[in-house]
């Protein structure tokens, strides 16, 4: 059989994501951030919550994230997502509104808007990428930086009697009253991404059902921050990271 | 047993020939382009081995920039 013979419309069994804009990301080759936002657009088409749905993109790497997915966006001051989201959800209640942020926006600059977001369980999904570094400033060390890691303010590694010990805010997240679904998630292999993705749709379920706050990490890579190809990349979170940050459910009520 | 095969379009244009789908190929399907480049400059993806495609998708799942497209047809 051909290859001609096989691509045809009636063969496909992936597409792009029609939610995914045609335009090009500005992300490096390789960086997770492309994995969720696909996976993402996939899961607010397939519930059909399109015309409903509001990001709240952070500062960081993702702050153009409103120009990928097609749904509609704001983009909040650094760290302030959750209190973006929390007016959008409960003065427009019938929307279903996620914050989007990476680990300096959500565990350094904005933690005091996550962790009062989260106790008081609004209703919203709040989607970590937790890469362990600020990727787009140039790889400066994170609240989640690991013992050891090399960041350009790091270059000998953290140090705990120096930079104090990686934060588990989502650990944190899990023990609040508010949350009602913590999962921490990876996209590094295709059965980690489907996992990831199913993680996604129980969060905007639980907006939908106004069940509380869901709160999404997923452990990702910055391979230009870590200096390493993508594909070393997620080797390396792999022997790295998920000691620090184990993958799997944390809180489901 | 119906046997299945595959074969993947890749956005040449969107590829930034990271080379996540190569590695998470199972049946080593995939390469980057040696010597041709996008516009952009990347060594993109494409299938250097069409015959072993399977169309799994596992290449499509792992893609940032969602640039490949997965066909798949059972033969009898
Ligand atoms: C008020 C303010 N302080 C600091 C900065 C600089 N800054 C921009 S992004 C960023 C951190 C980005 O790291 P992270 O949130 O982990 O996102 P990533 O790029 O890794 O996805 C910082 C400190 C800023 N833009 N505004
Ligand atoms: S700097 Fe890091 S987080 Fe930012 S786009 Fe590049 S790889 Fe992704
Ligand atoms: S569909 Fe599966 S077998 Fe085909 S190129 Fe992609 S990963 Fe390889
Ligand atoms: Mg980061």
């Amino acid at each position: 059989m051909e290859i001609k013979d096989i691509i045809k419309e009636e063969n496909k069994v992936y597409s792009k994501p029609e939610l995914l804009d045609n335009v090009h990301m500005h992300y490096c080759p390789g960086c997770s951030h492309g994995v969720v936002h696909k996976l993402i657009a996939e899961v607010v088409a397939e519930m059909g919550i399109t015309d409903k749905t509001v990001g709240v993109s952070p500062v960081g790497c993702a702050v153009f994230a409103y120009n990928y997915i097609d749904v509609d966006w704001i983009e909040a001051a650094h760290g302030r997502a959750p209190a973006v989201a929390t007016a959008v959800s409960r003065l427009w209640e019938e929307n279903v509104v996620f914050t989007y942020q990476g680990d300096g926006d959500m565990a350094a600059i904005g933690t005091a808007e996550t962790i009062h977001a989260a106790n008081r369980g609004e209703n919203i999904v709040m989607v970590f990428i937790n890469n362990a570094i600020y990727g787009m400033t140039g790889g400066q060390m994170a609240p989640t930086t690991l013992v050891g890691q090399k960041t350009s303010t790091t270059p000998y590694g953290r140090r705990i009697d120096l930079n104090g010990h990686p934060l588990e805010i989502t650990d944190i997240l899990a023990t609040l009253s508010g949350t009602c679904y913590v999962t921490r998630q990876s996209v590094h292999t295709p059965g980690a991404a489907r996992k990831t993705k199913a993680a996604l749709k129980k969060a905007f379920e639980n907006a939908i059902a106004k069940r509380g706050t869901s709160v999404v990490e997923v452990v990702s890579t910055c391979n230009s921050g870590w200096k390493m190809s993508p594909v070393k990349a997620n080797e390396w979170m792999v022997e790295n990271m998920f000691d620090k940050y184990p993958l799997g459910d944390l809180k489901v009520e | 047993m119906a046997k299945v095969k595959g074969a993947v379009t890749v956005n040449i244009e969107r590829c930034k020939g990271c080379d996540l789908c190569v590695a998470a190929c199972p049946t080593a399907t995939l390469s980057l382009q040696p010597n041709e480049v996008n516009d952009r400059g990347y060594h993109y993806a494409y299938m250097s081995n069409a015959d072993a495609c399977t169309g799994c998708c596992s290449c499509a799942w792992v893609c940032p920039d969602a640039c490949i497209e997965v066909y798949r047809v059972k033969i009898d």
